[in-house]
């Protein structure tokens, strides 16, 4: 009898149940808003706080007196004069680093010598501290603009090789026979095939690069820098006045998630052919 | 165009995958290779096609290639490979840029494939929107879009449910019907060669060696799903290569 399946009902003892869920989870999904809340919770409870008494001024500025600083330093116009050259120190150092780097990792990817050649050089370059190497970079190029692009440009590009030489590795190379199978010349492959095949693991690479651009700008401008970002943050440290700092620690914050916004979108609108 | 293959023998190593192969494919017929997994047939297929080299002897292109032949030699794979960033539309166009169609010209080209592989309504549309079996179709119209001489077909319908297989099995009869196109079609499945090979070659297991050639007479059209006859046909290729299979089996197995 062990057998014969039961019809419904027909089990004589049994009393029916429903099968406990346990699937489920593990699947993230976007929750706007939710990542906000916390920015907003956060702040609330450092404005509550210092204005009970139970954090005290000197472990933590009020909120509303960073944003007021804030306000003072947009209403003066040295928001920008900060701004302006932190800017373009971050533009014109990552595109070199990001530049070298890319090209630099498809041609590790495509030729065999250039991998031996350079894969050990890029590993041994690659954990050194940038930040250690800065007071080379003034003997090399200067205490002006060139060392601080070159500082941007070194730190971005070690992370930049090794993500598009990983990319192009990662190209399913069931394609590019496919391509070689219809007589595609060696230049095709590379630009309709390698190319945008690696484009999802280079943009990866261009997210981690640009975060350690925004670092390494603070770092940059620690020499001989009377205007920017990070000559602002520093000034303001060293005077231990707490609400320029986070003023300007909150322009960072700003500029980082603005950046990884950017590449968000650039996203979006390269891999719309990902699902 | 013919093609033929002379006293083929590979090996990777002291691994001996392939011994002293000699095969005739003539033109508009469509030749089936059958053998047990590890036999080499995908590694035949490539040495036709050019992807790669035979330890020993030669393939060799018998004629010319028609009229308007962009790409003698061309393949469909298992996998479909189908770039993933490009339309349906753009997978095709993909294989005539390189020969400078363009404009008008590629565009009477794709349409053309597009309508014979019953796509135009999803030519605009992602690779990933599409099912398995439209994928293949993709593929089957960009390799039509070359008008080759000779069609590699690497198990292309062994990544599909098995109602797809017929479906799609039905398109290829169809289409070899109005064609009349040449093709080395590799498959492990036996329902597939029976209704698609003019001659099917039987492969041994590894060294792969050719066992036997059957020819089947009845002409493609005829050939439908469960007609006795093939299912004779098929009986036949499985006696053949019963024991050949289960011993290639186990050999796997002991590595």
């Amino acid at each position: 009898m062990a057998e014969t399946a039961h019809a419904p009902g027909t089990s004589p003892s049994e009393t029916a149940r429903p099968v406990p869920f346990r699937g489920g989870g593990f699947a993230p999904r976007p929750r706007k808003w939710v990542g906000l809340a916390v920015f907003v919770a956060l702040i609330a409870l450092a404005e509550w706080g210092t204005r009970a008494g139970w954090i005290s001024a000197l472990t933590l500025p009020r909120p509303s007196d960073v944003l007021e600083t804030f306000v003072q330093l947009y209403e003066s116009g040295l928001l920008f004069r900060h701004l302006v050259p932190s800017l373009t120190r971050l533009i014109v150092g990552a595109a070199i680093g990001v530049g070298i780097g890319i090209s630099l990792g498809i041609l590790i990817g495509l030729f065999s010598h250039v991998r031996a050649g350079l894969v050990p050089l890029v590993a041994a370059i690659f954990p050194i501290p940038k930040i250690a190497l800065l007071p080379l970079f003034v003997i090399w190029f200067g205490i002006d603009e060139a060392s601080k692009y070159a500082l941007i440009a070194f730190g971005t590009f070690t992370p930049m090789v090794v993500a598009t030489y990983g990319a192009v590795d990662n190209v399913d190379r069931t394609l590019i026979r496919m391509g070689q199978s219809f007589g595609l010349s060696w230049v095709s492959i590379v630009r309709k095939i390698v190319l945008p095949g690696a484009m999802p693991g280079i943009l990866s690479g261009l997210r981690i690069s640009l975060a350690i651009a925004i670092i390494l700008l603070v770092a940059a401008e620690m020499l001989g820098a009377s205007h920017g970002i990070g000559a602002y943050i520093l000034e303001a440290g060293s005077l231990y006045d707490l609400e320029r700092l986070f003023a300007g620690v909150v322009i960072l914050s700003v500029l980082g998630v603005t950046v990884s916004a950017g590449i968000g979108l650039v996203e979006r609108r390269l891999l719309a052919w990902r699902s | 165009m013919d093609i033929r293959l002379e006293g083929i023998s590979h090996s990777y190593g002291d691994f001996e995958v392939m011994r002293d192969i000699t095969l005739h494919v003539p033109a508009g017929r469509i030749v089936c290779i059958v053998g047990p997994s590890g036999c080499g047939k995908s590694t035949l297929l490539r040495f036709i096609g050019g992807l790669e080299r035979p330890r020993q002897g030669r393939v060799l292109q018998l004629g010319q290639a028609p009229q308007g032949c962009l790409n003698p030699l061309t393949y469909i794979f298992q996998d479909f490979a189908l770039l993933p960033w490009r339309s349906v539309e753009g997978n095709v166009s993909l294989v005539l840029e390189d020969h400078g169609i363009t404009g008008a010209a590629a565009r009477a080209i794709i349409d053309d494939v597009l309508a014979r592989t019953r796509l135009t309504d999803f030519a605009r549309a992602l690779p990933r929107q599409l099912s398995g079996g439209m994928k293949q179709r993709v593929a089957i119209a960009r390799a039509l879009a070359v008008n080759p001489a000779v069609m590699l077909m690497d198990e292309p319908l062994s990544a599909l449910d098995s109602q797809t297989r017929e479906l799609l099995m039905d398109d290829l009869i169809s289409l070899w019907t109005r064609a009349n196109f040449t093709a080395v079609y590799v498959t492990h499945n036996l329902a597939e060669a029976v209704r698609l090979g003019h001659s099917i070659v039987v492969l041994s297991r590894r060294p792969g060696q050719i066992r036997e050639i059957v020819e089947i007479d009845m002409p493609l059209a005829r050939r439908a799903f469960g007609d006795p006859e093939l299912d004779l046909y098929q009986r036949r290729l499985w006696e053949m290569m019963r024991d050949e299979a289960r011993a290639a089996d186990s050999e796997l197995l002991h590595g």
